[in-house]
């Protein structure tokens, strides 16, 4: 009966809330402000339409991005093997702004001010904000592996581990190969965005190499101790389909690269490649250090996961891989998706004067395709623990695929479609 | 005896009540979901995901349930349905039972 009522009483106040801003004018405790989101990946766009679909237009919300459209980087190892092209990875920003009413502006933020509340933007000129949102990714730490700091050696040894023009060129690398040659992708020490990413890349290029160029093989430098993700089905896949193409070698950490002989250096030794292709250590996009929030080991931003507010400055939320990760939590897109509903809950309470949800949760999936078809996962699912702060993984649920399968193939692509709707249609 | 047991369901009463001071937690949870099943349960038609938006209730409760238990095979809902509770998957399909 109590339930009943409650429920009554909530259809009336949906159905009021939606009469309000029907006729333009604001509700009791509705959320409004200015929320600026700094990022349009898989964290920044989630939440700017979120923003404005949960607060039905009542906060305004600016999502400042550098390139014209979304560009994304799972699916982007199906452009490198030849099943997919960049066009099919990429969608428009229109619909954040046609149907959303999210104001994109194409620039990118260069200072951040936390103590104002405001941001300074490349092109000039400024940003007052009410809540800030930083989902910047990840930026490359050169210095890690000083052959590649020119822009000149990055173009010639590519990462393609930011989607776009890297991933069309590194494919276009392998199909200019010679057969016989030898492909050799470098996986830095985790934690690294996309754990599962290099073991899919390795596969599809082995993938495409016995279609198209069957003498040439793939050599994985993995700097750390063993496959990171999925190592069950990876090593499985490799043995079945890709026996005397891939080969792995563990702690094999680049530490810096020849550019003129395609050479990667390690600690005792060296490795030259047709096609070498370094993911180098990384950290929380840049703007996050510039913007001078808490950062745990000079590397990802400190949160509260209440709020995914900064630990050290009130008013700065951050969403996804720039994060320093709750256990066992990835960094991926599908997790950055999660994180971009969690604040954008969080700062619609924040906004109307009420405290953060305290029992949030969040779910990741990753799909990885070991060739054209056949596709492996691992899942989890994470609930706020008040005793540690933290949104610890539950005991018993997520895990891997039984083996690798077409069926899940098909569920990977549907997974795509529905994650760019979910962010952008 | 009887004002003990009195005192001990008003206090369920006001846990409870703690519990469902935010009106959005089945909206949040439900929310969790999305990526594969869609912007409030509409997933996009050719994409092959059950799209949740509207189904009754009891259906998407019964499914959870026999994913949890391993009734229902699956590819991976048996791993996620086992990360939500019960009183969680019971907000997860009302949110979805009034969407369109």
């Amino acid at each position: 009966m109590m339930l009943m009522k409650r429920r009554d009483f909530l259809k009336v106040g949906t159905a009021g809330a939606a009469m309000a801003s029907l006729y333009g004018c604001a509700a009791g405790s509705k959320s409004s402000g200015h929320v600026v989101v700094v990022g349009g990946g898989y964290g920044g766009a989630t939440i700017a339409k979120y923003l404005r679909m949960w607060s039905e237009g009542g906060v305004q919300v600016t999502l400042i991005e550098r390139n014209p459209s979304f560009i994304s980087c799972p699916m982007s190892n199906l452009v490198i093997g030849g099943q997919k092209t960049l066009e099919d990875i990429t969608v428009s920003y229109d619909n954040l702004k046609s149907k959303w009413g999210v104001r994109v502006v194409q620039d990118e933020v260069v200072a951040v001010d936390g103590a104002k509340k405001s941001i300074t933007l490349k092109a000039g000129g400024s940003m007052s904000y009410d809540r800030l949102v930083l989902s910047p990714g990840v930026d490359f730490m050169w210095d890690e592996i000083p052959g590649l700091k020119s822009t000149e050696a990055q173009s010639k040894i590519l990462h393609a581990w930011k989607a776009g023009a890297q991933t069309v060129a590194l494919r276009r690398q392998l199909e200019s190969m010679k057969d016989g040659g030898v492909y050799a992708i470098a996986i830095p020490k985790a934690p690294y965005r996309c754990p599962p990413g290099p073991y899919e890349r390795a596969c599809l290029v082995a993938n495409y190499f016995k279609e198209s160029k069957p003498k040439s093989k793939v050599v994985i430098l993995d700097a750390n101790e063993d496959v990171t993700s999925k190592k069950g089905l990876f090593t499985k896949a490799w043995k079945d389909l890709y026996g005397g193409i891939i080969e792995y070698r563990n702690n094999s950490e680049v530490k810096d690269v020849e550019v003129a002989s395609n050479t990667a250096i390690l600690e005792f030794d060296k490795f030259k490649a047709d096609v070498l292709n370094v993911i180098p250590p990384h950290r929380a996009g840049n703007i996050a250090a510039a913007s001078g929030i808490k950062l745990i080991n000079n590397r990802w931003v400190d949160v509260n996961w209440l709020s995914m507010e900064s630990t050290s400055t009130p008013g700065i939320h951050v969403l996804g891989d720039a994060v320093f990760p709750a256990p066992t939590m990835p960094k991926s897109g599908h997790m950055a998706n999660q994180h971009g509903k969690l604040a954008a809950a969080a700062i619609l309470n924040l906004l109307a004067g009420q405290e953060p949800n305290p029992a949030p949760v969040v779910m990741n999936t990753c799909y990885s395709f070991v060739d054209a078809k056949n596709v492996i996962h691992v899942s989890s699912v994470h609930q706020y623990d008040a005793a540690t702060k933290l949104v610890q993984p539950v005991k018993g649920a997520g895990g891997v695929s039984a083996a690798r399968n077409e069926l899940e193939g098909k569920v990977a692509l549907g997974w795509a479609k529905n994650i760019w709707a979910d962010m952008l249609a | 005896m009887k004002l003990l047991s009195a005192i001990a369901a008003l206090c369920l009463l006001a846990a409870s009540n703690a519990q469902a001071a935010d009106p959005h937690l089945g909206r949040n949870l439900a929310a969790t979901c999305a990526n594969c099943h869609g912007t409030n349960g509409n997933a996009i038609k050719s994409s092959g995901m059950d799209a949740l938006a509207g189904m009754e209730k009891a259906k998407i409760l019964q499914k959870l349930a026999d994913f949890k238990s391993g009734d229902k095979p699956a590819s991976i809902m048996h791993q996620i349905a086992k990360g939500y509770t019960d009183a969680q998957l019971d907000l997860i399909a009302g949110y979805f039972a009034g969407q369109k």
